[in-house]
């Protein structure tokens, strides 16, 4: 029979401490959905979806009551949309999302992403249609998430889109004021974007992808604080092993409802991202994890150090644990989704420089950053830009997800509710980078580029 | 099918003896149970067979989850591949 010990410990991981399947997300190909008349293509989008993606949630459901494990997400990822624009150039993309939201509702999932573009080395058809309508389409849906693309470490970074990106963020917060800017909250933009990311919002269903496959997002930000409180006076080293041992436990059970998931829905397995995903619950915090360490709060001198320490470990772990591993793999710091970070933030310990450097060592970028209202576009374009420059140069997935809090001021909150919490207005410079960010043109490919 | 019960709640009078009549009138078959005493807190782990129930284990959760309640207990009861992926390599 299996140890007592080892029973306790996993049913104390789900009970006490927040250990969960983040997402099962199934990505769909909408390639053989392009169509000139865009009637027909959203038809085609809206008919593939609801037949591939039917009994995505109900199997969720089933795994989760049959095992004792909760799936807290079922989403869905699609094709980048502007692929699907380019072929009606005349039309509004939008009609693209209305359909999306229409067909996220009938199959019952709470996120689809998708409603994105890869622009990294430069406009094609239907990109400029698609990005300018993405502050509509995320004003006039719910359950839609969009991302852009705008570098990458091979072909240098797309500063015309860099500026386009800074005003679309402020125009999404805009549109949605009245809802404390939830638009922006929707919106992500990359450098080196995975196309397998089962994470929302920056999920999409990239080219080189299987027609439909299932990828899944675990976590246990709780696991992993908890078991390090066990080891208080432990070296780092030891702290890195504890890590991976938890990491690889968290991982092993994602990979089990993969394939469950996989074989029930009888489409291929993708991947397994290997997350330390926050929620704002008290006790699913990295920003925990990192005080836990030894930080007084997060934010001080030494979280570089010690989130650099526990996003590699989290993948030594995890990469045992799951044949296949890919998306955003490590751990995520999203201010507004992050109990121990909102609480950093608040009190001043953790600024936007902070923020800045820490995503050089963890697996995404600037996330559920909340800036005030009257930050120019410019200067949003400038941080896009900057945070794409520390992914181009690390060869790593960089991001920027930040709500210009429309009419606030640093001190006030902005309140999105469920998982993306809430956060203060954070202090950012307000010099202007304006005439770098009109220059225009495409920052080269780095040297690092060239490795054939 | 296998699935691993654990009990966790003050000691008390039958204890034992409510959480396997449940199982019993499931349908589900006791194959091991290893249970102990720490200070005044009663901890036991059952395995059952679960592949001759009547119901699923969704059901079974469910009842032991308002017999729980009642008695005031704190009782799982998950599927057995979970801890072998977990804990096995």
């Amino acid at each position: 029979m299996l140890n007592i010990k080892d029973i306790m410990e996993t049913v104390e991981m789900i009970d006490k401490e927040n250990l969960d399947v983040r997402t099962i997300t199934m990505g769909i190909s909408l390639l053989d959905c392009i169509d000139p008349d865009i009637d027909r293509a959203c038809q085609k989008v809206y008919d593939k979806i609801t037949t591939k993606a039917k009994d995505l949630v109900k199997v969720g459901c089933d795994i989760e009551r049959e095992y004792g494990i909760p799936i807290v997400n079922k989403r869905i990822s699609v094709t980048p949309i502007a692929m699907l624009a380019a072929a009606c150039p005349n039309e509004d993309p939008v009609k693209f999302a209305l359909t999306l939201e229409k067909a996220a509702c009938a199959v019952g999932v709470n996120f689809l992403g998708g409603y994105s573009a890869l622009v990294q080395k430069g406009f094609s058809a239907g990109d400029i249609a698609l990005i300018k309508s993405i502050p509509q389409a995320l004003a006039q849906t719910d359950h839609i998430c969009s991302s852009v693309n705008i570098g990458s470490t091979k072909a240098g970074i797309n500063l015309d889109a860099c500026r386009m990106m800074g005003e679309i963020v402020k125009e999404a917060a805009e549109l949605t004021k009245d809802r404390d800017c939830i638009g922006a909250a929707k919106l992500v933009v990359f450098c080196n974007a995975p196309e397998d990311n089962p994470f929302m919002a920056g999920a999409f269903h990239g080219v080189g992808e299987a027609d439909c496959v299932i990828n899944v997002g675990v976590s246990g930000p709780g696991v992993v604080a908890s078991a390090l409180h066990k080891a208080p006076d432990a070296d780092i080293a030891q702290l890195a092993d504890i890590i991976k041992k938890t990491a690889f436990k968290v991982t092993r059970m994602g990979q089990m409802v993969g394939t469950i998931a996989s074989e029930r829905l009888g489409v291929p397995f993708g991947i397994v991202d290997l997350s330390l995903a926050p929620t704002p619950a008290v006790g699913d915090s990295v920003a925990y994890i990192l005080e836990e360490m030894g930080l007084e709060q997060c934010g001080c001198c030494g979280t570089t150090a010690t989130l650099a320490m526990l996003n590699d470990a989290v993948k030594k772990g995890g990469v045992m644990a799951s044949s296949r591993v890919g998306g955003l793999s490590g751990a995520f710091i999203p201010v507004s989704e992050d109990a121990g970070m909102i609480a950093a933030a608040r009190s001043g310990a953790l600024s936007l420089n902070k923020l800045e450097a820490m995503t050089a060592v963890c697996s995404v970028g600037l996330d559920m950053i909340v800036v005030p209202g009257d930050t120019t576009a410019e200067v949003i374009s400038a941080m896009i830009a900057d945070e794409a420059a520390i992914g181009m140069i690390n060869t790593k997935t960089t991001a920027v997800r930040v709500i210009p809090a429309i009419g606030l001021q640093v001190g006030d909150e902005l309140n999105f509710g469920g998982l993306l919490g809430s956060g203060p207005v954070m202090p950012i410079s307000t010099l202007s980078p304006a005439k770098f960010i009109h220059r225009g043109g495409q920052i080269p490919a780095p040297i690092q580029a060239l490795k054939n | 099918m296998r699935a691993i019960i654990t009990v966790v709640g003050k000691d008390t009078i039958g204890i034992l003896s409510k959480v396997s009549t449940m199982c019993a009138e499931q349908g589900a078959n006791i194959i091991d149970v290893t249970q102990t005493v720490m200070q005044d807190m009663f901890v036991m782990v059952m395995m059952v067979d679960i592949s001759t129930m009547t119901a699923d284990i969704g059901t079974l959760r469910d009842k032991m989850d308002i017999m729980a309640a009642n008695a005031n207990l704190k009782i799982h009861v998950m599927h057995e591949d979970i801890f072998n992926s977990m804990h096995k390599i």
